[in-house]
């Protein structure tokens, strides 16, 4: 961060002072200790998770849960490992060669790097957003609908029907639905990450990762992500990896802060912002280091 | 002020040699233009005098002014589709392999830097290879099937090299975007990587087939006729089935053994014969060269990144 501690410090906090007028009631009321605080159910249950980049580990002994239909941010410095874990949720990494995993990620109580994992099915479940926008170069109808192809759904009437539902959705309806037909490169960048947006919602996924989906927009088009994002996750559960931190605190309700590979402290949004319990997180999030 | 001099002078110096290098580079342009350009001069004011219909329905006599290409012309039709019809799919299918399915180790390096070289085996050796596999062992004849298949052989590399090189192109933030939809890795090779890697692996097929269709020492060596009068069975029938395919087990000649036949003759008349079938592969080639930058320009313009 390039302005100095205090004044980052005080617009994080302004940003937490935000976020906590809009959060529902039963989280406002989290002034309790821990035991008392009514945990909504974890979809993803991450238990001793390592991964390795050859001999490199990345990830060390990662334990983790991720509320179902919160947003869970991931924060860190670059290399910290959050964007591999974030991978590890829908086994995007198998795609990187000589990587290895162990431990085990329980999606709904089932592991999904059990060799019996449909990877395609869990794919469907668990969507993703990238760092850099990646529309296909054809029309944003084929764009959205493609989920829909790939498993033989080709009626006109359903795909008219999943195509306005998803850009409404994703905030892009009103601005295309007169040139559903123009290819998807002609549209802005913010214009593109929507329709990629549009495009992982089509499939109705339970899991929306999001990995950085903001880094390269301008101010205006993150602000409309990330009101994006606040709207999905009353239907959706949301796993958000940034390297802003007023983003995290902003858009995310709980949020884990990695470093090294090793997750140093886990929390709620509001509570890890204001009140860190680790010295690291405290140093990262008013900008010591990072 | 020494050093500014100093730099002014490395400075002119500099543009000195990107004077001299521009006409280098202008030279050794100039050098395959010309050459190019008196190839075609050449054939041009020997061969155009015989170029006439009579010249593309007749077939080789001992009459120079008779003599025609019509069994040479067909005969390439014929080698060219066989060729075209193994080499293509089977190069796209080795290439899509070796980039996306194929696990990458000693063994798919070995394959690799096999391919690389097979490109560069010589296309007698591949003749010879051919005599004894296609026309001897599998018996398949010195027919337009042996040829074809021997000239798809000399060519699958290419082919190979040409998918692989296209494929890389396809940026990785594609596969992970239909692989993250839940696409297999056979719906996002079909939906996406060929699709917008057709215009390079379309060009890498046709320069591979321009450099079939003048190929002429692999099919002498299979034992392809110099002379022949006839042309095989047509693929066409008036009766049912409608369609045979005696052609290919039917003798052949191709354009370049024409032209190496007419060459090789005393008679001057049939020099110029010669310069006339020179004149017809050289627009062939030309004609294939440019519904390859055609095929490339639809490709390019239909996918916008």
């Amino acid at each position: 961060m390039k302005n100095g501690p205090i004044g980052g410090k005080m617009e994080l906090q302004e940003g937490v002072k935000a976020l906590r007028i809009d959060m529902p009631a039963t989280q406002m009321d989290t002034t309790t200790p821990e035991a008392a605080v009514e945990r909504p159910q974890p979809i993803f249950d991450i238990e001793n998770v390592n991964f390795y980049y050859g001999d490199k580990q990345a990830l060390k002994s990662i334990n983790v849960e991720i509320a179902e239909k919160k947003a869970t941010a991931f924060i860190g410095p670059s290399g910290c490992g959050k964007t591999t874990l974030l991978r590890c949720l829908n086994r995007m990494n198998d795609l990187i060669l000589n990587t290895r995993v162990t431990g085990s990620i329980q999606l709904d109580g089932k592991n999904i790097y059990d060799p019996s994992t449909d990877i395609i099915q869990l794919r469907r479940r668990v969507g993703m957003i990238f760092q850099k926008w990646n529309p296909f170069p054809k029309s944003i109808y084929e764009n959205v609908v493609y989920g829909l192809r790939i498993v033989g759904v080709n009626k006109r009437s359903t795909l008219d029907e999943v195509v306005e539902k998803s850009l409404r959705r994703a905030a892009l309806w009103d601005e295309v639905k007169d040139n559903l037909h123009k290819s998807a490169a002609e549209m802005s960048g913010g214009q593109q990450q929507r329709l990629c947006i549009a495009r992982a919602l089509a499939v109705e996924p339970e899991v929306i990762l999001m990995d950085e989906p903001c880094s390269a927009l301008d101010p205006i088009s993150t602000a409309k992500i990330e009101e994006l994002i606040h709207e999905l996750k009353d239907t959706f559960t949301i796993v958000i990896v940034t390297h802003n931190m007023q983003q995290a605190a902003r858009v995310s309700d709980y949020t884990a802060f990695f470093y090294l590979g090793e997750l140093i402290e886990f929390g709620e949004t509001g509570k890890l912002f204001t009140a860190p319990e680790k010295r690291q997180t405290e140093d990262y999030i008013t900008g010591r280091f990072g | 002020m020494a050093d500014v001099e100093n730099i002014q002078n490395k400075v002119a110096r500099n543009k000195r040699f990107d004077g001299i290098f521009a006409i280098i580079g202008l030279l050794a342009t100039l050098v395959g233009m010309i050459t190019l350009a008196a190839l075609i001069l050449d054939l041009a004011t020997n061969g155009l005098s015989r170029l006439s219909p009579h010249f593309f329905t007749s077939f080789p006599s001992r009459f120079p002014a008779q003599a025609g290409i019509l069994s040479a012309w067909v005969g390439t039709c014929f080698v060219m589709i066989v060729t075209a019809l193994t080499a293509v799919p089977m190069g796209i299918a080795a290439g899509v392999y070796l980039e996306e399915y194929a696990p990458k180790n000693w063994l798919t390096a070995l394959i690799e830097i096999n391919i690389a070289n097979l490109a560069g085996v010589p296309s007698i050796v591949y003749g010879l290879m051919a005599l004894g596999l296609f026309v001897y062992q599998l018996k398949l004849g010195q027919s337009i099937l042996s040829a074809g298949l021997t000239l798809a052989l000399l060519i699958l590399p290419i082919v190979i090299v040409a998918t692989r090189e296209s494929i890389r192109a396809v940026p990785s933030s594609m596969r992970e975007a239909a692989y993250a939809l839940g696409a297999t890795k056979w719906q996002t090779t079909r939906d996406h990587v060929l699709p917008y890697s057709m215009g390079g692996i379309l060009t890498g097929i046709i320069i591979a087939l321009s450099r079939a269709i003048g190929e002429t020492a692999p099919l002498i060596t299979i034992g392809a006729l110099t002379f022949i009068a006839f042309l095989p069975d047509s693929p066409f029938k008036a009766e049912f089935p409608f369609i045979s395919f005696e052609w290919l087990w039917s003798p052949f000649t191709v354009l370049p053994i024409q032209m190496f036949n007419w060459v090789s003759r005393p008679q001057q008349e049939f020099h110029l014969n010669a310069a006339a079938t020179g004149l017809v592969l050289m627009v062939m080639t030309l004609a294939m060269n440019g519904i390859a930058i055609y095929f490339r320009y639809r490709f390019r313009k239909r996918i916008k990144w």
